[in-house]
């Protein structure tokens, strides 16, 4: 069915994008195979694998109906064994598994990555086939999946590892109390829809029997029966399904205020008091059947736009909202799993490379290398020991710490993130604050008008008073331009999420449509976050080139550093952990902050890092040092031994795929590019903006430099958006007009900025300042349409011309128009976006 | 006409259980994922056994160059 061919055999056309996860085809990794019959380039052994893993389990429907290729590459998504076996632990599984009568486990787990149905289909497909999971719902709008399983013949772990080997990520989830609140918020949103719709479906059937008989003979005892039937059913929906605009309008009302809300109740309550008078004294017209349909309509419209926000929401709980961290409590003699929130003062804990303190307190043993990052911006590792003081939510580099913990709970790290997170959903966009005014202003004049007319009228014909005010009033709602911002917003953040850019502050768009400048950062932003060996240059005769790739990779096995994590991705480094010998270099290694790694492998000492450093132990440092230019960054490091230097390896920093073609799209589109890098190689940075054609660039900025030329910029008119990572601008982040942080930046950027780019693919950058200038677009036309409708109405309601019912339809119309025209915005089919689509593909093939 | 009388008290039961059930399935996350559940029934089920699937792909793909 399938036979692997050598990388490098030509790629044709169809071939250019990896078959699984779209990502290019290129480098030594590409590998071609045979798939169902037919000849498919795959952009690494791990996509090639999730292949081949659907076609064995007959999942194949899957390549068919997704709409685009999802799944990220295998190498990024592959998290380690042993960190997916911690959620096994019974004492963290209290936090999120629920247990029934059966023993059976239930949790929900949020994935990442899924961009379709047939996404969520084949995860669902997946996991039904693995033993012992007994249910698996996966719902694409949420990102979440609901898995009931039977831990005596399945472990959690191996279904999070499943979820994995297709290409998403999967980690268990644990709702906090705001989301319950959104979830019960909408869910009372669509019941009092409900209640309204099927109400003014039987109003409105008796009220066409009202009118038919107005028009023949209709006894009075008919006629009184009908609207009382009506009164019944317009009752509960005027006092359930209306009562949010009830309540809204006394609240402002009782301070004064002129609330949007304000007009509807009075119209609703006019026309319902009206009505009943008229049924309980057997003469007058009712006007159930527009009560009912004013509240439907109304209602339709605000839980449409409620609910494209929520998504937005819930996705942004995602990207935070993780499983409490477990920390390594050291009771007795046994180092022992447990929740960090059931971490006490006084405990004493370990944390390995990698993973984060999970508390405030004070290193005992160990030295190590620690970021401090997510709290203060601040990358540079910075070197512990003994004594020194760890602040929860820093990661650890390098090093196995043992420290006492000294506070826990709200000074912990996941709090400082969900305040954070809290207030930024609070903050209103300028623009939303500017239609609230409007609409106040609105709504008074609106007010006015009702009085004036039901002056006029009750001098000119009483009998028309009630029904003319109360057509003024419905036919004047500002419901369509209260309605025009937001719908429009929340669709283009729908869209822009289902493409892997994430807004996470209402402003972002409005901001985006007028960006004039954009700053980029190098490292991690512009290139990608993980070095690519590139060659090993042999200093001595006595070995091998694979002899000395081996031996680097052993000495850097427990490592987290990027330069590590480029030796062990390599094909083939599967370093076996039982192995003896490498028990001897885990006994002895030890890495020098800044420096490299020491250790002992097969009986010599050896050192990997700076080349003065490798070299110090004994050898001179060789003449001969790789040529580092060219037009990509590289780095070098020395393989060392006490006698003599060994090997060089050299390391690429690729550029990301479809950076060249980003900054041309940019120009594209009539803005400024800037290059903004805190690399203290200046070489480095300008070769970088050489290749992408970008003016302005500088290096060596330190976190304050970068501050103030963005502050430059943005004094002398420029709007700017910044781009980055996060590690060394997470201020800058802040103080641009409008950032983006990438996916795999660090959490402190992902949150300051005001959207994230969850794939890191920078071709998404242009697509969004185009669908932000398209949201613009929109939005004035639905102010536009919303206003003249206005116009129109009011006269003719004014002039008795319009009934009230034909008001309720005629608003209830103009808002659908409004929402409907914003719903535009969710996908992005115009021709503006396709543009940025082809760029973006020309570039990664 | 008379009939009325009886009709229109049973239209407002229809109407009460109509809102009963709709509340209900409000409550029991009917309405959760329409997106993903409309789907669903579009998709088929997959056999379980991947010899099975194979079958079937093999048999789906003859019949199509037949016709």
């Amino acid at each position: 069915m399938s036979s692997a061919s050598a990388a490098g055999s030509e790629a044709r056309a169809d071939e250019q994008a990896c078959f699984h996860c779209g990502e290019p085809v290129a480098g030594d990794d590409a590998v071609f195979s045979m798939v169902a019959e037919q000849r498919r380039g795959f952009c690494c052994h791990g996509c090639l694998a999730a292949t081949e893993l659907i076609h064995g389990l007959g999942l194949d429907a899957y390549y068919e109906r997704r709409e685009s290729a999802a799944a990220e590459a295998l190498t990024r998504t592959n998290a380690k064994a042993e960190a997916l076996a911690r959620y096994d632990d019974p004492a963290l599984q209290r936090r999120f598994v629920t247990w029934d009568d059966d023993g059976h486990c239930t949790a929900t787990l949020s994935i990442g990555g899924m961009r379709c149905a047939a996404c969520s289909w084949l995860i669902e497909e997946r996991l039904a086939r693995l033993d012992g999971v007994l249910r698996a719902n996966v719902g694409l709008a949420s990102g979440r999946a609901l898995v009931e399983w039977d831990p005596s013949r399945v472990e959690l772990s191996e279904v999070l590892a499943a979820i994995g080997a297709l290409g998403y990520r999967a980690f268990p989830y644990e709702p906090d109390l705001a989301e319950a609140m959104l979830k019960s918020e909408r869910r009372a949103s669509l019941r009092r829809l409900g209640v309204s719709g099927l109400g003014t479906m039987q109003v409105m059937m008796f009220s066409v029997a009202l009118y038919v008989g107005a028009f023949g003979d209709l006894e009075a005892a008919h006629r009184h029966l009908l609207q009382v039937a009506s009164a019944c059913v317009a009752t509960p929906v005027l006092f359930y399904a209306g009562w949010p605009f009830l309540a809204a309008a006394w609240r402002d009302v009782r301070l004064w205020r002129i609330g949007s809300d304000v007009p509807i109740a009075l119209a609703l309550v006019t026309a319902y008091g009206a009505s009943v008078l008229a049924t309980v004294q057997g003469q007058g017209e009712v006007y159930f059947d527009s009560v009912c349909m004013f509240i439907f309509f109304i209602t339709l419209g605000r839980t449409i736009e409620r609910s494209l926000r929520t998504r937005a929401e819930l996705r942004v709980r995602n990207l935070v909202g993780r499983v409490p961290q477990a920390a390594r409590r050291v009771e007795g003699g046994g180092v022992y799993d447990v929740p960090v929130a059931d971490l006490a003062p006084g405990d004493v804990v370990k944390v390995e490379t990698g993973e984060r303190v999970p508390a405030d307190g004070v290193l005992l043993s160990g030295v190590g290398e620690v970021s401090e990052a997510l709290l203060t911006g601040e990358p540079t590792p910075l070197t512990k020991q003994a004594g020194d003081a760890l602040l929860a939510g820093s990661e650890v580099l390098d090093g196995s710490l043992r420290l006492r913990v000294e506070r826990t709970g709200a000074a912990s790290t996941l709090q400082q993130i969900a305040s954070l997170l809290d207030r930024a959903q609070l903050e209103k966009p300028p623009i939303a604050v500017l239609a609230g005014r409007v609409a106040r202003i609105f709504v008074s004049a609106v007010i006015a008008a009702a009085v004036a007319v039901g002056l006029a009228w009750w001098w000119i014909d009483p009998t028309q008073v009630i029904p003319v005010v109360v057509a003024v009033l419905i036919a004047t709602c500002p419901c369509a331009l209260s309605l025009a911002t937001p719908s429009a917003l929340a669709a283009a953040t729908h869209g822009l999420a289902s493409r892997g850019f994430l807004i996470t502050r209402g402003h972002a768009l409005e901001a985006l449509a007028g960006v004039s400048r954009v700053v980029l950062d190098k490292t991690g932003t512009l290139t990608a976050e993980t070095p690519v060996l590139v060659d090993v240059q042999l200093v001595s005769t006595k070995l091998t080139r694979g002899e000395a790739l081996r031996l680097a990779q052993r000495l850097e096995h427990r490592s987290n550093h990027p330069i590590a994590r480029a030796l062990r991705d390599l094909e083939g480094a599967d370093v076996d952990r039982s192995d003896p010998g490498l028990q001897a270099v885990d006994a002895f290694a030890r890495s020098e902050p800044g420096m490299g790694v020491e250790g002992e492998v097969d009986g010599r000492r050896l050192r990997l890092g700076r080349p003065e450093w490798a070299a110090g132990s004994g050898a001179s440092t060789p003449k001969g040092a790789p040529e580092l230019a060219g037009s990509v960054p590289m780095t070098s490091i020395l393989l060392a031994d006490e006698r003599e230097a060994l090997a060089w390896f050299v390391f690429e920093m690729p550029l990301r795929p479809g950076a060249e073609a980003m900054v041309g799209d940019l120009g594209v589109l009539g803005l400024q590019s800037s290059l903004l890098s805190g690399d203290p190689s200046q070489a480095g940075v300008d070769s970088v903006a050489r290749r992408l054609a970008i003016e302005d660039a500088v290096g060596n900025a330190s976190p304050e430099e970068k501050l103030a030329r963005i502050e430059t910029f943005e004094a002398s008119g420029d709007h700017v958006l910044a781009v980055g990572d996060g590690v060394n601008d997470a201020p800058l982040l802040g103080r641009a007009s409008v950032s983006v942080a990438m996916g795999s930046g660090s959490d402190l950027a992902r949150l300051r900025a005001d959207a994230v780019l969850l794939d890191d693919r920078l071709g998404t950058i242009p697509l969004a300042l185009r669908w932000a200038r398209r949201t613009r677009r929109v939005v004035k036309q639905n102010f536009t349409w919303a206003v003249v409708y206005n116009l129109c109405a009011l006269p003719l309601a004014a002039m008795g011309v319009l009934a009230p019912w034909q008001a309720a339809i005629g608003m209830s119309l103009s808002s659908l128009l409004v929402v409907g025209n914003s719903l535009r915005l969710r996908s992005d089919s115009s021709r503006e976006l396709a543009g940025s689509e082809e760029s973006w593909a020309r570039s990664t093939s | 006409m008379g009939a009325l009388y009886i009709l229109i008290p049973i239209a407002l039961l229809f109407l009460a259980a109509a809102v009963w059930a709709f509340l209900w399935a409000v409550d029991h996350d009917q309405f959760e994922d329409l997106e993903r559940e409309g789907e669903r029934i579009l998709l088929d089920e997959a056999p379980r056994d991947p010899a099975e699937a194979r079958d079937e792909a093999d048999a789906a793909r003859e019949a199509g160059e037949q016709a």
